[in-house]
């Protein structure tokens, strides 16, 4: 097993190397590469807040695609209601404010969560998955049927949220907003995850019994951890949506859910900056492959397989042992 | 028939067995005492397989069984009566005795219902009960049953009368002595001295993983005091 | 109520035990996998999908409807029983997520192959005659012989697998061995071979109910994952591990999801516009299932009949 300075080493070699080549992109990339970068960015948002739940709060969520999903939602539908001048729901005036619109989505997605983890985590065990599933494929088969909002269509945003009077449509510069959106993101989940509230999360993924013998009331903490959680996937919808100029309801397909999952896995469950890895992973893959051939998604299927058959713990375990192996190599 | 020596074994990163040994031989009784914690369980899992032991040997009936699968120690003969008792709680007594039961050695006399209701009258009068609605001493008896119904060379009793009400436990240690005259082979692990003093063969104790000590009944009255240091009843 | 449309809710009504009886099929392998082995199998709906895909070409090449239920048996067991041993053998000691992840890769993998060899267009195989045309069950219900020859199948499958669970030693084996795997080893019985068993009968169910709703609903790639989550559904409602509950969870959802497709877009349009009204029927019938699962959730953690026959 990689000891903690390798894996400390592992993880500062890497947070380095990614901080400089996040700043570098725009200069080195097509367009076509700056768009797959910024969305690798904005599916990583959704990616580290399952992984919070996930890794570190140990419970299983396969309906955060609804959190993601409303979080695209609010941002198009507040653009409708913009566009053509009516409140929504009578009252609610529409916008195309970033400021306002990013805030409202985590809002949004955040009392979801809270009603959705409230009723969810009264269950445990596959009981938990299910029907964190079955609330994701409600709201996806609701904002479906609404045809007001695009109904299968979805809801096409024509033009870029507004921040800060910057030209949103000019690729470079939407691209550094998100970094920093993302940038934010990754900084505030650095602390939460490092705070007592994190490390209580972590003790209960371990033995909740414990800690609720400690006097940390395990349903509690869980909750919290679902919310914010859900917050987080709100947040990368929102910003998705900007980007894409587009809120589609496979935002809030179960298939979406997978794939956010994945990305979790394959970076490396429990893991700060595995996410992030994963993210990228999946997403490269999914471009390249595609490129190579219609039938992509059996290459996908094959890798996926070695990766979970031949590996434990996904990228991030992994480099942690090329680290061990090449301090191994220097001493 | 079994031949455990410098056996080790670990859960994972904590090491539990770091050199037990013991010999059973046909139609003996064999006891392994020792306090809370000390390995005996563990033991008991490297035997059948349960835990791969990490060095050592275990030899059954001469052959090497260290790190074969559960089920093929048991085929070859070892009959299970765990901590616990670990019935199956969802089916009723009956199954319970004739769900894994086996002829493997083709005995002559094997055991079947009939004979383990003779031994044990109180599980024939609930053959079809549920087995989880049984008395803590029921489902030891039930326990007991279902290993004879595989017809072992080898009983292997894991405490078999903790947290038994006494007129249980002497129920029990009565059905050990029938079996014992029947020649069965037995490795009792209990922390009741007494009665083991009369029924058993040979004594082994163990000790933070170790073998300390082994003797006959004799012995163990010659070194009351010694044994006494080490089983601490 | 009127004659006509008591005739109406009786016609639903037998479409929903039919579906419901489809869930059954699913959902009874799926429980017994889960509740046995505990391994959480997502491309248990891709053995629904060969089952379907081998039955139906061979009967549409040989012109006999007949011959696609053992092609189709065989083909999705002898499928079944290769992915269990590459593949579901190795993810019996690892956790939920692997499982999660590594099922749905061959989710991917099966889909992709189906349209590799077969290509995307649906196939399609035709009832036939003696089954084709609606008898007169009662006077002015008309209805299709061949969906209750489904009903019946299935009727006859939960009562076969009742008496396998609750009637044969194979049967006691696979409940002890949902309590306690370990035990059972340790008295010499080979669980992984009884696990082989279970998979490999799980696969049978899966590709005969798949053949069997080739002619209802379309045979295409992806059909697998529609029905899966109705079946996880089920599962989840009737308890995992009981049959008995795939029974009861199956044809309760069954009946429930077909009279709310059927009737809700109708009674909306009492009171908005009618393709208002339809969308949203539609989208609050496919609601329903999940809602009825959370209802029973909330009640019965563990649904309806945990951990029994």
């Amino acid at each position: 097993m990689p000891s903690p300075d390798a894996r400390n080493l592992a993880r500062r070699i890497g947070l380095a190397v990614l901080v400089v080549a996040l700043l570098a992109v725009p200069m080195f990339a097509d367009s076509s590469s700056l768009s797959l970068v910024t969305r690798i960015l904005i599916y990583s948002i959704a990616a580290a807040s399952l992984n919070f739940v996930l890794g570190y709060g140990g419970m299983i969520s396969l309906g955060h695609a609804a959190f993601f999903g409303i979080g695209g939602y609010v941002v198009g539908m507040l653009f409708v209601h913009h566009a053509d001048a009516t409140p929504l729901m009578g009252f609610i005036p529409g916008s195309n404010q970033l400021l306002v619109t990013v805030p409202a989505a985590v809002v949004v997605s955040g009392l979801l969560a809270l009603i959705i983890g409230a009723l969810s985590l009264r269950t445990g065990g596959v009981q938990f998955i299910m029907i964190t599933l079955a609330f994701a494929q409600m709201i996806f088969f609701f904002f479906v049927s609404l045809k007001a909002y695009g109904g299968e269509d979805g809801i096409i945003v024509r033009r870029t949220n507004e921040f800060l009077g910057l030209n949103m449509r000019d690729r470079v510069t939407l691209y550094y907003v998100m970094l920093g959106f993302w940038a934010v993101f990754m900084l505030a989940l650095w602390r939460v995850v490092h705070s007592s509230f994190g490390t209580v999360l972590r003790g209960m993924k371990q033995n909740e019994r414990r800690m609720a013998a400690l006097g940390y009331a395990p349903y509690r903490y869980k909750l919290y951890a679902f919310v914010l959680s859900g917050m987080g996937a709100g947040l990368s919808g929102a910003l998705m949506a900007n980007f894409l100029r587009f809120a589609s309801p496979d935002m809030l397909h179960w298939t979406k859910s997978a794939a956010l999952m994945t990305m979790v896995i394959l970076g490396g469950v429990g893991s700060f900056l595995g996410p992030i890895w994963g993210t990228a992973a999946y997403l490269v893959l999914e471009t390249w492959l595609a490129a190579q051939t219609e039938y992509w998604q059996l290459w996908l299927g094959l890798i996926l397989l070695a990766v979970v058959l031949g590996t434990r713990g996904g990228i991030n375990a992994g480099m942690a042992r090329l680290a061990a192996l090449m301090m191994r190599g220097r001493g | 028939m079994l031949s455990v020596a410098g056996l080790s074994a670990a859960y994972g990163a904590s090491q539990v067995l770091f050199d037990v040994s013991l010999d059973i031989a046909e139609g003996q009784v064999v006891t392994l005492l020792g306090r809370n914690g000390m390995g005996k369980t563990t033991t008991v899992r490297s035997i059948m397989g349960l835990v791969a032991p990490r060095a050592g040997k275990v030899e059954f009936e001469g052959r090497s069984v260290a790190g074969l699968a559960p089920e093929r120690i048991a085929r070859m003969g070892a009959g299970l009566v765990p901590e616990g008792r670990q019935i199956f709680a969802t089916l009723t007594v009956r199954e319970n005795l004739v769900a894994t039961a086996a002829n493997r050695l083709g005995r002559a006399n094997p055991w079947t219902l009939a004979r383990v209701y003779d031994l044990f009258p109180r599980l024939g009068e609930r053959a079809g009960q549920m087995a989880g609605t049984l008395s803590g001493g029921e489902q030891q008896m039930l326990a007991v049953g279902r290993a004879l119904m595989t017809n072992p060379r080898l009983l292997i009793l894991d405490e078999a009368t903790e947290g038994l009400a006494p007129v249980i436990r002497t129920e029990i240690w009565h059905v050990i002595e029938r079996l014992k005259a029947q020649g069965q082979s037995i490795l009792l692990i209990d922390k009741n001295l007494g009665v083991l003093k009369r029924l058993a063969d040979r004594h082994f104790i163990i000790e933070k993983g170790r073998t300390v000590w082994t003797g006959t009944a004799a012995d163990l009255e010659r070194e009351a005091a010694v044994v006494q240091g080490y089983v601490g009843l | 109520m009127r004659p006509g449309s008591m005739i109406l809710v009786l016609e639903q009504l037998l479409n929903g035990l039919q579906y419901g009886v489809m869930l059954f099929l699913l959902a009874a392998g799926l429980t017994l996998i889960f509740g046995i082995m505990g391994v959480i199998n997502l491309a248990h709906g891709s053995l629904f999908m060969v089952g379907a895909y081998a039955g139906t070409l061979v009967a549409g090449a040989t012109g006999n409807f007949w011959l696609g239920i053992p092609v189709a048996l065989v083909a999705a067991g002898a499928t079944g029983l290769a992915v269990e041993a590459l593949v579901i053998r190795r993810l019996y000691a690892r956790d939920h997520l692997d499982q999660v992840l590594a099922t749905f890769g061959l989710i991917l993998i099966f889909n992709q192959i189906i349209t590799l060899t077969v290509g995307r267009q649906p196939v399609f195989v035709a009832i036939p005659e003696s089954l084709a045309a609606p008898v007169e069950l009662l006077p002015g219900l008309f209805y299709p012989p061949y969906r209750l020859l489904i009903i019946a199948a299935g009727l006859l499958v939960a009562l076969g697998l009742y008496l396998l669970i609750n009637r044969t030693r194979i049967g006691m084996l696979v409940r002890a061995g949902a309590t306690n795997r370990d035990m059972v080893r340790a008295l010499g019985v080979d669980i992984r071979l009884l696990y082989t068993v279970v998979f490999g009968l799980g696969a049978l169910l899966a590709g005969f109910a798949g053949y069997v709703s080739g002619p209802i609903s379309a045979v295409q790639v992806g059909m697998g994952e529609q029905i899966l989550l109705s079946t996880f559904v089920v599962v989840v409602v009737g308890g995992v591990g009981s049959i008995k509950g795939a029974c009861v969870a199956g044809i309760l959802l069954g009946v429930v999801d077909t009279m709310l497709r059927a009737f809700l877009p109708g009674l909306l349009r009492g009171v908005m516009p009618a393709s208002e009204a339809d969308a949203l029927g539609i989208g609050i019938a496919s609601m329903g299932i999940y809602l009825l699962m959370a209802l029973v959730l909330l009640i019965r953690p563990k649904g309806l009949f945990a951990a029994g026959g």
